[in-house]
């Protein structure tokens, strides 16, 4: 499968690892070269240092034959916005966003957003070695709400997108 | 009229104050305290220093009943998720964004904004108008993007030399309007023959409206100047 990663800090630069090590073609984003540091001298990859939410970028890097496309940038907005030009402008199937934010994360997640929030996973992980109940929407990343036809007519509000867990390799 | 500003820069600024002049009233949300101080000088206490992207500032400026929404800030991403949130999280009724790259229109629209502002664009259509080129002006938007009101210069070579309106078949939804001969502007008669330096103003529905009033009013000169 292919996979683009945008936003090549400790997040994706590790997701990029773990998935090149696993067989996948990853193509990883970051605007900063300084960023591709954190990436192993053999990444089996492909860094490319750019603009991840401009759209010519994802064209050029094929974002719409990538089976996954995860946006991981420090910044909540550039991930909602990257995500949501990879689902509607290159109808990928499989979209992640890493939405810090929670009030922003629940409410791309009723979008179609799959989404994945920092701070509700790390409270609930705190939370839970407190001794308190588990936080039912905070088990990893939040599927979207609804199925999401790309095709759809300029109507569309929203966006949906179907989200299976990845494969292992074995 | 109950307006919210998201980003005081220029455009914010301007803006704001031209509506509060016209009698509305309005909130800025800027994220910047040292901009936000400098506005509330200017304009009064109408400045919320709070980032317009979290959902929770966008509730204490009233979201919920504010009729219009307009994000301005100078950056695209920040700008859709200020109309989503106000869109789908607070049902504002009208949602308007500036773009810088204009290629993220289509995207905007797309995804729900209700207008779009695109400074870029429109700084492109005017180079375009200055330089003689042969190719469709791009004048305005109309129905949401839908459809696109063009300008068109008839050049020598021109494929439409000598034709009439009735001659040339046009998709439905596009149509020919208005002529403009010399200091003359007139409205396109079925009799109407179109000669070298006429300029049309027609309205092109979608891309196929736009490629055919192309060929059948330019032909295939090279462009000089391109949108894109």
């Amino acid at each position: 499968m292919r996979a683009v990663i945008v936003g090549c800090g400790r997040v994706g630069a590790g997701l990029a690892e773990r998935l090149a090590r696993a067989g996948h073609e990853v193509t990883i984003i970051d605007l900063n070269s300084d960023a591709f540091s954190r990436l192993e001298p053999d990444f089996p990859g492909q860094a490319i240092r750019a603009d991840g939410t401009d759209e010519d970028v994802l064209r050029r890097v094929g974002t719409d034959t990538a089976d996954w496309f995860y946006a991981l940038t420090e910044g909540d907005n550039r991930n909602a916005f990257a995500a949501q030009m990879a689902a509607e402008s290159f109808g990928v199937d499989n979209v992640v966003a890493k939405i810090n934010d929670p009030v922003r994360a629940e409410a791309y997640t009723d979008l179609g957003i799959a989404t994945i929030c920092r701070t509700r996973l790390l409270v609930d992980a705190l939370a839970r070695y407190s001794g308190l109940p588990a936080d039912p929407g905070a088990d990893g990343v939040r599927r979207a709400d609804r199925p999401h036809d790309h095709h759809a007519p300029s109507t569309v509000t929203g966006l949906g997108n179907r989200v299976e867990p990845v494969q292992q390799e074995s | 009229m109950y307006i919210i500003v998201v980003g005081g820069g220029k455009v914010g600024y301007y803006l704001a104050k031209e509506l509060l002049e016209a009698g509305h009233e309005l909130v800025i949300l800027e994220k910047n305290a040292g901009r936000a101080r400098q506005i509330a000088d200017e304009l009064g206490s109408i400045v919320l220093n709070r980032d317009g992207c979290e959902g929770k500032y966008l509730a204490e400026a009233g979201a919920n009943r504010a009729s219009i929404i307009c994000a301005v800030t100078g950056d695209d991403d920040d700008n859709l998720v200020v109309c989503q949130m106000a869109k789908h999280h607070f049902d504002v009724p009208r949602t308007i964004a500036r773009v810088n790259n204009p290629r993220n229109e289509d995207l905007f629209h797309h995804l729900g904004v209700d207008e779009i502002i695109s400074p870029t664009r429109m700084a492109l259509a005017s180079i375009e108008q200055d330089i003689p080129v042969h190719e469709l002006l791009h004048l305005a938007q109309l129905k949401g993007g839908e459809m696109e009101l063009v300008e068109a210069q008839i050049a020598e070579g021109s494929p439409a030399l000598g034709r009439k309106p009735t001659d040339i078949n046009l998709p439905e939804g596009s149509s020919l309007f208005l002529l403009l001969r010399g200091n003359n502007v007139q409205p396109v008669r079925p009799d109407t023959v179109f000669q070298a330096g006429d300029k049309v103003l027609a309205v092109a529905k979608g891309e196929t409206g736009e490629d055919v009033l192309r060929r059948e009013l330019i032909g295939d000169n090279e462009p000089v100047v391109s949108a894109s």
